[in-house]
């Protein structure tokens, strides 16, 4: 078994509420560091993708893991955020990086 | 943790690629235009995973551990090219030895 | 061995545009010469161990060489027009594309729409994610440190940067590229171009628009 079909993989669907993990391994990963443990909600499904935390490494990034765009509210992520309340930020965030909120 | 994520995050593990909310300057908006040998780099990479060499993870990933001083003082396009280095001979296309010595004989030759 | 370098000159640069650097720029440093030869070694290499051809490398640059935002701009022009169009495009980038004869090679275009009260911008924090089968490659400041710092953080006082001041009742939703899909914005048809023709809109259309740091404006 490689050890990405061993990644848990959570369907979430589109308004459903979540939260990025809180963790720093190191490797190859596209959840960039900001955002590591904020709080947003699912925009929509991006449906399977290959899992480049896995093809960076030479293998095949199967199997492919549901990717999402997530949307989060810029003053929660931001200290002192200068703009309104309804500034946001989208970003594409594998599941294996999101649990339930 | 604070009530800002962006604010909390343990700076060792953070790579120098992964910069967004950092402090920085403003944006230099000039042109550039993409010189011919940047090109054929950017060739050389779309051909080379686009025919299974290597993926572009691995492209990116090998950016990634050029070490933060390396990163930020090569240009785009030198990154990629220590890159595509790096994952030739990972992937056992290409030695060192034999990209060190046809350096050498092009730099001897003037060639480009 | 000299003989195995491909002949494609200066001719990829449009008119006027050869090859500049800009004097100094933290991001961009002028060539070393060692990853120039590097460069050169690898393609030399590459061709003779048959793993590419000059005739292939040649053709990429060329078919990147085609590409620009002039493609994007068709597009937005034909959303702006046709309303049954605007709904599939934004529904799927690249099946909508490909109606305009515009193929993306696989790309994700994902398009995101400006709402009167709604602004999007475009950014890849992590490297340089850009959708370069509909735009071309990406300019310089797309892929600075400062750009890539700053966008999703101060989104607003880097917009101002470009000349772009919007209402605090505007929202701005910055979208941070991180894998698979690639982003461009359909911006707000520009007031005062009714009854225009999409050749005509289409001229309205900026790359910079498309990323979102600019608006579209009429005269």
């Amino acid at each position: 078994m490689t050890p990405a079909a061993r990644l848990s993989v959570k369907r979430f669907k589109p308004g459903q509420a979540v939260r990025v993990r809180r963790a720093f391994p190191p490797g190859h990963i596209r959840t960039p560091i900001y955002i590591r443990g904020a709080a947003g909600v699912i925009e929509r499904d991006c449906g399977d993708c290959v899992n480049a935390e896995e093809r960076a490494f030479a293998r095949s990034g199967l199997p492919a893991l549901p990717l999402y765009r997530v949307r989060f509210r810029q003053q929660e992520i931001w200290p002192g955020y200068d703009g309104p309340d309804s500034d946001s930020i989208e970003i594409e965030i594998y599941a294996n990086w999101l649990e339930p909120a | 943790m604070t009530g800002f994520p962006s604010d909390d995050v343990p700076e060792l593990a953070r790579g120098v690629h992964d910069m967004g909310g950092l402090p920085g300057g403003p944006v230099d908006r000039h042109e550039h235009a993409v010189s011919l040998w940047e090109k054929r780099v950017d060739a050389l990479l779309v051909l080379l995973t686009r025919k299974g060499v290597f993926s572009v993870d691995e492209l990116r990933n090998a950016i990634e551990r050029l070490g933060a001083e390396a990163y930020t003082a090569m240009s785009y396009y030198e990154r990629w090219t220590a890159s595509i280095a790096w994952n030739l001979m990972q992937r056992g296309v290409i030695t060192a030895d034999e990209l060190g010595k046809r350096m050498a004989e092009i730099e001897a030759e003037g060639r480009q | 061995m000299s003989h195995t370098h491909d002949h494609d000159h200066d001719h990829h640069h449009p008119a006027g545009s050869a090859p500049q650097r800009h004097p100094f720029q933290p991001d961009d440093p002028p060539p070393t010469g060692h990853y120039q030869l590097m460069a050169v070694a690898l393609r030399e290499l590459l061709i003779e161990k048959g793993v590419l051809g000059a005739d292939e490398i040649r053709a990429q640059i060329e078919r990147m060489d085609a590409r620009g935002p002039h493609l994007g701009a068709k597009v937005v022009a034909k959303a702006w027009s046709d309303p049954a169009y605007k709904a599939r495009l934004l529904a799927d980038g690249p099946k909508a594309c490909a109606e305009l004869g515009i193929e993306l090679d696989g790309m994700r275009l994902t398009v995101v729409e400006d709402k009167p009260a709604l602004h999007n911008l475009i950014v890849c924090t992590l490297c340089s994610c850009y959708p370069r089968a509909l735009l071309g490659l990406p300019p310089a400041w797309y892929k600075s440190a400062d750009y890539r710092k700053r966008a999703v953080r101060e989104p607003r006082a880097v917009l101002k940067e470009f000349g772009t001041e919007l209402a605090a009742t505007t929202a701005v939703r910055v979208h941070d590229s991180t894998a698979e899909l690639r982003y461009i914005v359909l911006p707000l048809r520009p007031a005062g171009t009714e009854g225009w023709s999409e050749e005509k809109l289409a001229g309205l259309v900026t790359r910079d628009t498309m990323i979102g740091v600019t608006l579209p404006k009429a005269g």
